[in-house]
């Protein structure tokens, strides 16, 4: 039995294999899903963000990134960082405190848990009696008093969370000092403030929640003076000479009192409920912050008033004689001032506002009049709408990159010019190999263009379809309807916009040729979009086509949706991509695949009823192939009828918001936890046992031609290769569908001179049926030497070899079960592999990608890189099929994210491991993006405040530049030397064929 | 089969029909009018005549449309084989001494090849001779046990063979657990099994399946630590030649084979068993991995025709499947690499392209051998 023999080893390859493959999941892009806690580090300059999921996030200057993952995944409740140091403490929702250190390692700093700590009471006492409700890290940077539910205060020593219980301020001891009438009226409650005085570290001051505010005096160990107010406290805001307290109440009010030699204060200096006089809500933190000039900056959450915008989630900055409430789209997890962080200096001097909410972070320049928002080089909402597809292009040419830069800066101009404020760290990462572009599509009919080149993805240019289309809402409506009086003074910030106007806009697929500007978009109502880069603003007519997939096939009713109805007459355009051509689908039913050759001008897109090729040079349709099986009622019908109507999808999403948000609201246990587990645990046994009564089963049967769903188009694919005879080879479009066939045309495009006389021709050639029906999800030709193709144009720039065209090309056809290689152009079988038949597993994803070495400079392979339905990422290689490497990668439950993954051209790839989060990962060695970064020591960085004047891209270029590493460098910099060199001719010829194109 | 076997009925059915005649290594191409095939004698005659071979007695077999080698010995199955052929008739000629009748009536077209190979290279593969009992041409198998000599007597090995689509396979599988015996005591474990037999479906007309019969192995690979799932994707992936390896929820019916077994067959139930020799080499030949059905091919003038295979395949196909079964031992992601047991595709890529090139060549070759 030959085959079970042990397999060979062949030491070389093995060493090869090493120096090509290597797993690694690098840097999670976006915005971190369900964000339950804000830190910061005045001294280091570094944000921390706390997850539901129980991971701490730290971000410095572009390019400083941290991630720690505590071992329980308890929602992070609080973060602190140790004055001064580089360490932090975390309280989880289980009452644990944690401290984290980021500790230097071989040049770089990592980011490690050090010690864990529960605090315990005496035997007997209720839990709530140790339920730590505020943390305060005293400035000698040892002690951490923890106030909590029972109105007791506790100290821990650090780093070993010793518990001083001889210094424990209990609420008994405060008590004492206080007045007769005090001690009366007031029960103590939980502690919800703790602050130390800003110049003396023997006070510190502690608020209870029924309104009373105690200064302490540590070494006394007694009540210097007390502050009553008569609404609940929420929470306290010390000035920086120590000589007035804020405190903000349950009420919408904050009032001032000030600290003197006076042991008791009656009444405030002042108090106001800055959105009264009717019943407003809590105000919930509050800054009190002084300047060198005008009126100290009053900055505090919430306090709207109840009835009319009590849903509003809101910060309100006053200052001078200026009062804006910034109203946020998502609710506000909590909030931070950036002001002078030298404690010597005698203003705060705020200049920038740091609001986490829950589905974006939002900085607000705080010294440009106006407070215009600052655009944050990371934690880029991705979700601003949903995100429906994704689309990666490696190694832009530079021209295109700064036309599309060009054409997004314009997007920006109402961001603030102030340099990004979180910059402490210092990126140690070798600058980007090359640029890249991730494209996402939305749910809303934009498509974003993130920089995906380094650690940082930065949005760089948003294209919406929107105009092209007539919907039922007009923009213009909903913009600016408050006048200048208005009162409460709102403005919408943040960019986070869940809700679609209509379903159908949603971007399904989306092609950019990077050479040419050439951009293809389509959509869930069949619209196919094709668009060129122009740097200028444009009125125009978009060309409209429809393509009648159905064909000869009648009597068929579509139950699905309508097509978008198109704008009729000249639209206008910003700079940037502008649609010229529109092919509408019909049935309108989704394009579930999208190609694009820009040296023939073709356009080819399927839907699940057959699939078109559209000349966009001469806007004509070229060639329609209805793909159906007769019988096949179900794809005929469309998706919506079987499924839902639009109005209860609609009702549906509502009623998870609202039940994401109940489940929000959930800030500390309630009741003994133990009780809710075992009813938790009931629910579980219970559904087993109903399980068990009904068991899952499945179907065993083969395929066959009368299975729903068979003429689903699932991939198309431009290739100039041996169809029809060894002697010519032609262009050519192959399509594969969901039932395993192949459909092969070949093209005749007519020559550059008279490409616009003569029309394009196609003709079906070929038609391959995979015996075993899968679907076809990729198709590729080989050439001669058995490299994949290269892209169209990319030879005319000189960025490729040009194929070999005198060997014998192979077809690779890949569908979900198998990889195939058949002889060209007589098809004949000639090697395959077997993936399902023998490991059950499935292809999702395929993309070929070329891996380098990591040890020789020139040596690479192009291989193919799959994940499967099973989460695995493997490597395959060619044109042998033979499986190289193998990574488990992401959870096979986890549906979304396999659904999402793509590959780039260089052995990468990212998936949405949350609907706000890419996760970046590397199978190759040799190119690998990933954090690098250094944080300096407890010393504060002696630099100032962020100057004006220098937009964010500044920013980057120094961070990036800040810690060039010597090898990183070297190995960069030829690509980007031939890149820059190439670039002229790529900047002649893409102007010629501009020009060619208007002609 | 599909809109393109239709076409190819339209275009190439009119009028006269050829027929391609394969004798030894030697073919021989000739016509029949379609609509007067004339008898069967005539024909055995006409076949003895274009291939110079009077006094020689002979079988003559046919390739049907799901690719089967079917007899030709009387007039019935003659017109049946006229009638169905598309488009042209493909026969072949074999001495009747030297005979192979376990050919005829298996499935699919690789089988057939190696039926091929025989009557093309008589002194390379012969076979020893079959006592014939009955007529076997007679018949076709829709399922058999297999390998009885290596399972524990507890296990049964089941091969379903599917003829084109005209019967489904019919059977449905859940999750379940069984017990196993393992050094610590029973154990509950995870296990797959049959939950339905769907009435008229192959798996219930064979008998030799039944509901809550345990899977252990879908064509030879072990199904345990795989999900619902990923055991339902290999069954269909294998649909077109099955084998399932079950243990039958009644054991009853299990023929006691050795002496040894009364004593233990009623607590062998693992073959994970430490120490209990693991039947992990099942004993279909290498042949039936592949033994699955080719793809069409519609070339533009729209006669679909079955692809031909390319290259010297058998021996690489193996190496892959190899390759695939030893996934789980390569520890770090590393699949350990084939190259140096397939000796002829070499080591290094650059030699592996260089050795492929020719391959167009070979094809060649192979082509005037396999196309008919």
């Amino acid at each position: 039995m030959r085959r079970f023999l042990r397999p060979g080893h062949d030491p070389a390859r093995e060493r090869l294999k090493r120096d090509l493959f290597q797993f690694n999941k690098t840097v999670e892009h976006g915005f971190p899903h369900q964000p339950s806690a804000l830190g910061y580090s005045p001294s280091l300059r570094i944000l921390a963000i706390g997850t539901r999921s129980g991971a701490v996030k730290l971000y410095g200057a572009p390019g400083v990134e941290f991630m720690g993952l505590h071992r329980e995944s308890n929602a992070v409740m609080q973060i602190h960082f140790l004055p001064g140091q580089c360490q932090l403490v975390t309280l989880l929702d289980d009452n644990s405190l944690h401290l984290w250190s980021l500790k230097v390692k071989g040049g770089v700093s990592e980011l490690q848990e050090e010690e864990s700590f529960t605090l315990r009471g005496p035997p007997g006492a209720a839990p709530s009696a140790t339920q730590i409700t505020v943390v305060l890290p005293h400035s000698s940077r040892e002690l951490l008093y923890l106030g909590t539910e029972s109105g007791n205060v506790f100290v821990v020593q650090l780093p070993g969370f010793h518990t001083l219980e001889d210094r424990t301020i209990s609420s008994d001891a405060v008590l004492q000092w206080l007045p007769e009438e005090a001690r009366h009226r007031r029960v103590f409650e939980m502690v919800e403030a703790l602050q130390e005085h800003p110049r003396d570290p023997n006070q510190i001051l502690i608020g209870y929640s029924r309104g009373l505010v105690v200064i302490w005096d540590l070494q006394s160990r007694r009540v210097r003076c007390h502050f009553l107010s008569s609404q609940q406290l929420e929470n306290v805001s010390w000035q920086r000479d120590g000589c007035l307290i804020v405190t903000c109440h349950s009420d919408g009010s904050h009032c001032q009192w000030a600290v003197s030699s006076e042991p008791q204060q009656s009444k405030p200096l002042r108090s106001s409920i800055p959105y009264g006089p009717f019943p407003c809500k809590a105000i919930t933190k509050i800054f009190w912050l002084t300047t060198k000039q005008g009126m100290p900056f009053t900055i505090f959450q919430g306090g709207m008033p109840r009835a009319s915008y009590g849903d509003r989630h809101c910060i309100s900055v006053v200052h001078n004689n200026q009062q804006t409430a910034f109203d946020f789209t998502s609710r506000v997890i909590d909030f931070t001032v950036l002001a002078e962080a030298d404690p010597a200096a005698a203003f705060d001097d705020p200049y920038a506002l740091v609001v986490l909410a829950e589905e974006e972070l939002v900085v607000i320049d705080l010294q440009t009049a106006g407070w215009p928002v600052v655009q944050p080089p990371y934690l880029a909402s991705l979700h601003c709408s949903a995100i429906t597809c994704s689309h990666h292009i490696s190694n832009i040419p530079l021209k295109l990159w700064e036309r599309v830069a060009a054409a997004g800066s314009l997007q920006n101009v109402h961001f603030s010019s102030m340099e990004w404020p979180i910059n402490g760290g210092t990126s140690l990462a070798p600058p980007p190999p090359q640029r890249d572009l991730l494209l996402t599509g939305h749910e809303d009919g934009t498509v974003r263009f993130w920089d995906a080149s380094g650690v940082c993805l930065r949005l760089l240019y948003k294209l919406s379809t929107v105009r092209v289309f007539l919907t039922d809402t007009d923009p213009s409506e909903n913009l600016h309807t408050q006048g200048e009086d208005e009162w409460p003074p709102l403005r919408k910030v943040g960019s986070f916009d869940p809700y679609s106007d209509d379903p159908r806009l949603g971007i399904q697929k989306i092609f950019l040729c990077k050479y040419s500007g050439y951009l293809a978009v389509a959509g869930t109502a069949g619209q196919v979009l094709v668009l060129e880069l122009n740097d200028e603003a444009a009125e125009h007519a978009v060309e409209q086509v429809e393509a009648d997939l159905l064909q000869d096939q009648e009597g068929y009713r579509w139950k699905g949706h309508e097509r978008l109805a198109a704008r009729a007459g000249p639209v206008s355009f910003e700079p940037g991509f502008q649609p010229f051509a529109l092919v509408q689908c019909q049935p309108p039913a989704v394009v579930t695949s999208l190609a694009l050759h820009s040296e023939w001008r073709l356009v080819a897109f399927g839907t699940s009823h057959g699939f078109g090729l559209f000349d966009h040079q001469q806007r004509r349709q070229v060639l329609v192939r209805c793909t159906l099986h007769p019988s096949d009622q179900l794809a005929l019908e469309g998706p919506l009828s079987r499924v839902k109507s639009l109005k209860k999808s609609l009702r549906q999403s509502f009623r998870r918001m609202r039940r994401s948000r109940v489940s929000s609201r959930k800030r500390r246990p309630v009741g003994p936890p133990g009780e809710v587990q075992v009813a938790s645990a009931k629910v579980e046994r219970t559904g087993l046992q109903n399980m068990e009564l009904a068991p899952v089963q499945r179907k065993i049967e083969a395929r066959s031609a009368e299975d729903s769903f068979t003429g689903f188009v699932r991939t198309l694919y431009f290739a100039d290769t041996y169809l029809r005879d060894s002697s010519r080879h032609c262009p050519s479009l192959w399509a594969g569908t969901n039932g395993g066939t192949v459909y092969a045309f070949s093209l005749r495009v007519p020559p550059a001179e008279r490409r616009m006389d003569e029309p394009v021709r196609a003709e079906q050639a070929k038609e391959i049926q995979l015996m075993h029906r899968a679907p076809v999800v990729g198709i590729l030709v080989l050439d001669g030497r058995s490299v994949p193709l290269p892209e169209p144009l990319e030879v005319a720039h000189d960025l490729s070899k040009s194929p070999d065209m005198q060997g014998s090309h192979q077809l690779l056809v890949v569908s979900e079960e198998q990889f195939k290689v058949f002889t060209l152009p007589k098809v004949s079988a000639k090697l395959k592999l077997k993936l399902t038949a023998l490991e059950g597993s499935r292809v999702r994803r395929v993309g070929v990608a070329h891996f380098g070495s990591c040890r020789a400079e020139d040596y690479g392979e192009h291989h193919l890189a799959v994940l499967t339905n099973l989460g695995d990422i493997q490597v395959v290689s060619l044109p042998l099929l033979k499986p190289q490497v193998r990574y488990s990668c992401i959870r096979r439950e986890d549906v979304s994210g396999i659904a999402s993954c793509v590959f780039t051209k260089y052995g990468q790839g990212f998936y949405l491991i949350s609907p706000s989060e890419f996760e970046r990962f590397s199978l190759s060695t040799k190119w690998l993006v990933e954090p690098r970064c250094l944080v300096g020591s407890a010393k504060p960085k002696n630099h100032t405040r962020p100057s004006n004047g220098t937009g964010p891209e500044k920013a980057l270029a120094r961070a990036r530049n800040s810690g060039n590493q010597s090898d990183g460098e070297e190995s960069c910099s030829p690509v980007m030397e031939k890149a820059l060199l190439s670039d002229a001719r790529v900047l002649k010829e893409i102007q010629s064929t501009l020009e060619g194109d208007r002609g | 089969m599909n809109r393109g076997h239709r076409h190819g009925a339209g275009s190439g059915c009119l009028g006269t029909m050829e027929v391609k005649s394969k004798f030894g290594a030697e073919f021989r191409r000739f016509s029949l009018e379609r609509s007067k095939p004339g008898k069967f004698e005539e024909f055995y005659g006409l076949l003895q005549h274009v291939h110079k071979i009077p006094n020689v007695d002979v079988l003559v077999g046919y390739a049907d449309i799901h690719g089967d080698l079917l007899p030709i010995n009387n007039d019935d199955n003659y017109h049946k084989a006229v009638s169905t052929a598309n488009p042209l008739l493909r026969i072949f000629i074999q001495k009747k001494e030297e005979a192979d009748y376990s050919a005829f009536g298996t499935d699919t077209l690789t089988k057939k090849k190696n039926v091929l190979t025989n009557v093309l290279r008589p002194d390379n593969h012969r076979k020893k001779p079959h006592i014939v009992i009955s007529m076997p041409q007679d018949f076709r198998p829709v399922s058999s046990i297999i390998d009885v000599d290596i399972l524990p007597e507890t296990h049964r090995r089941v091969r379903l063979y599917k003829y084109g689509t005209e019967k489904p396979l019919g059977f449905y599988i859940r999750d379940g657990s069984s017990v196993r015996v393992t050094p610590h005591g029973l154990e509950k474990v995870p296990g797959i099994f049959i939950s339905r037999l769907v009435p008229g479906g192959l798996a219930q007309s064979t008998g030799l399946l039944a509901v809550n019969d345990e899977v252990l192995e879908v064509n030879g690979i072990e199904v345990s630590g795989k999900s619902l799932d990923q055991v339902t994707d290999m069954m269909i992936a294998n649909s077109r030649n099955l084998i399932i390896t079950v243990r039958p929820a009644n054991q009853r019916n299990n023929v006691v084979r050795n002496s040894r077994a009364s004593g233990s067959s009623g607590q062998s139930t693992d073959n994970s068993l430490p120490g209990h020799p693991q039947p992990a080499e099942p004993s279909f030949e290498p042949e039936d991995e592949d033994s699955e059905e080719e793809d069409l091919i519609i070339e533009g003038d729209g006669a679909p025709r079955q692809i031909p295979r390319a290259a010297p395949p058998a021996e690489s196909l193996e190496s892959l499947a190899q390759v695939e079964l030893s996934f789980e031992s390569g520890h770090n992601g590393f699949l350990p690499s084939r190259e140096a047991s397939s000796a002829p595709v070499a080591s290094g890529t650059n030699a592996e392209l260089e050795t492929r090139a020719p391959g167009h060549k070979l094809l060649e070759e192979d082509g005037t051998i396999i196309t008919l």
